[in-house]
């Protein structure tokens, strides 16, 4: 699947959804249910530096498809990097670089993308895209 | 008494939704709530004589002067400074804090030492550390018992002959523990060293006398005391303030000025350079008179009840800790849920209207002291309800139930 259709699953998924209760008991579970990082890569190095909440990444590319695993030590943020990592995990490094983040905002969590929320999305989407581009260069 | 539902119809704010549910704001210690009798005060000044302040001949100068050094005037009133020239109009606490700190690096050597306290804000630690950076003084901290409170003996053998000055604030903000500031007075006076008092916790609660207190310097920001944002004030003693040196060049802080020597403004106008926040200044004034209309025992007495009120029922959740369990505190708990993160809590909250803080409270030290990553802090001021305590201990629950 392109990241685009991912993204339109992502937005049916969270239509069924009637109120904030049910979305966020849904990115509770995810964040719940998911093993995302191994141990080994919860490093300083691999920390995005949220106010917050500490969050994860790390990445790597197989078959040029860039893997992204994530982590955090609060449950709705790590819901929400679920939710990114399905969005833009084993993509062509060139279409994570191009792809748009508009689907947060449909999924009704747009107050998480404001650049103050301590959360750090923001970070986190920038922080993908950086990987991404670092392996498009590896590429050319 | 306090009749808190005449009290919430003096602040519009309290009126709205968030998310749909009615307002209930528990982030007080962090900023304050303005009553309708400060706003108009401001859309007062803008309306009708918004100008720049002493240096005009006009009408509108000399009105907004006049109001504005009226409301110096009810300042000093308010903490029983000696002299109105004492009181600084700063940007808030950090202002005056950086400013007290700046002053001290022409009167510190090498060797010299400054204590802190271990309950301290970020703003607190960091100033001092540059200090001691550019002069070569050495930082020391009285260390914190379990309870939030500072280890007073420990103090006591801190101060020495080297020691210049002592920092310290009369309540810590992440734990809302009453520091015992007349012993720590009493004490740095006795070895010769200032005393700088951190009031921004204390001034929405207590009314300071800072000449019964005989403290040295006390700071603290209008809109912790349902003033407005960006403007607080600084008090030092005559004498301290005569000798520190100004702390920026510009407008105002002048009396002479020649290519080859500037000679400076008496007090207060040395340490008020540029064009100050004049509105502010005036609304602040506003914010102390509504607070004594209503008076601080009355205010402290409430405040008190809605904390014991709330420590009950908090306690009565399985899995919370509450942080700071001071015998002396203000109206701030600072508490955790088992292992649920604060920030998950904080952002369920925030869905049903609620507003606590969540997080370290720039306060890290005393979150590495805990070794936890931050706690939710509810912090209450006299507008708040035992009612909106029931509906946050309900909405809480509900949280809990939805992060376990």
């Amino acid at each position: 699947m392109t990241i685009e259709e991912v993204q339109n699953e992502i937005i049916d998924e969270f239509s069924m959804f009637e109120d904030w209760e049910e979305r966020y008991q849904y990115m509770i579970d995810l964040g719940k249910t998911l093993p995302l990082i191994e141990e080994q890569y919860k490093t300083e190095d691999n920390i995005i530096k949220g106010c917050q909440s500490k969050v994860w990444v790390h990445a790597d590319m197989v078959d040029d498809k860039v893997n992204f695993t994530a982590d955090s030590d609060a449950i709705i943020t790590k819901g929400i990097i679920a939710i990114l990592i399905r969005a833009f995990s084993n993509q062509h490094p060139k279409d994570i670089i191009e792809a748009n983040t508009d689907f947060i905002d449909k999924i009704g969590l747009k107050e998480h993308l404001s650049p103050t929320r301590a959360n750090g999305l923001v970070s986190m989407i920038k922080q993908i895209k950086m990987y991404a581009i670092a392996y498009q260069t590896q590429l050319n | 008494m306090l009749d808190v539902q005449k009290i919430r119809k003096d602040f519009p704010i309290l009126n709205r939704k968030v998310n749909g549910k009615p307002l209930i704001y528990f982030d007080n210690a962090a900023t304050s709530q303005t009553p309708q009798q400060v706003i108009d005060v401001i859309v007062d000044y803008y309306t009708n004589y918004n100008a720049n302040i002493h240096r005009g001949v006009h009408s509108l100068s000399q009105e907004a002067t006049d109001a504005y050094e009226q409301a110096r005037v009810k300042i000093q009133k308010h903490f029983n400074a000696k002299h109105s020239h004492e009181i600084i109009y700063t940007s808030g606490t950090t202002h005056g804090i950086n400013l007290i700190a700046n002053g001290f690096s022409s009167l510190l050597k090498k060797g010299d030492e400054i204590i802190v306290s271990a309950l301290e804000h970020h703003s607190n630690i960091v100033p001092w550390q540059m200090l001691c950076e550019r002069t070569g003084a050495v930082l020391k901290v009285i260390p914190m018992n379990q309870n939030g409170e500072l280890v007073l003996s420990k103090f006591d053998s801190l101060l020495n002959e080297n020691t210049k000055l002592v920092f310290v604030n009369h309540i810590s903000n992440a734990l809302g523990t009453i520091n015992p500031i007349e012993y720590i007075i009493e004490k740095a006076h006795d070895i010769g060293a200032a005393v700088l008092v951190d009031g921004a916790q204390s001034c929405p609660h207590i009314k300071p006398d800072v000449q019964a207190l005989d403290v040295d310097f006390y700071v603290c920001s209008a809109h912790k005391i349902c003033g407005p944002t960006g403007v607080g004030m600084l008090y030092g003693k005559e004498e301290w303030l005569n000798k520190l040196p100004p702390y920026q060049g510009g407008g105002e802080m002048i009396a002479e000025v020649s290519f080859e020597k500037t000679t400076y403004a008496d007090l207060p106008h040395k340490f008020e350079a540029g064009t100050p926040n004049v509105c502010g200044g005036i609304a602040f004034g506003a914010a102390l008179d509504y607070m004594n209309t209503i008076g601080f025992d009355n205010i402290a007495a409430y405040e008190n009840e809605l904390l014991d009120y709330a420590t009950q029922q908090l306690l009565q959740i399985e899995g919370l800790k509450i942080y700071g369990t001071a015998k002396q505190k203000t109206s701030v708990i600072s508490f955790n849920v088992g292992n649920i993160h604060p920030y998950d809590i904080g952002t369920i909250l925030d869905k049903m209207g609620i507003a606590v803080r969540t997080g370290h409270h720039c306060a890290q030290p005393i979150m590495d002291f805990y070794k936890i990553p931050g706690t939710i802090r509810a912090s209450f001021m006299f507008y708040n309800t035992k009612e909106e305590i029931d509906v946050f201990i309900a909405s809480l629950k509900k949280a809990i139930m939805m992060l376990s």
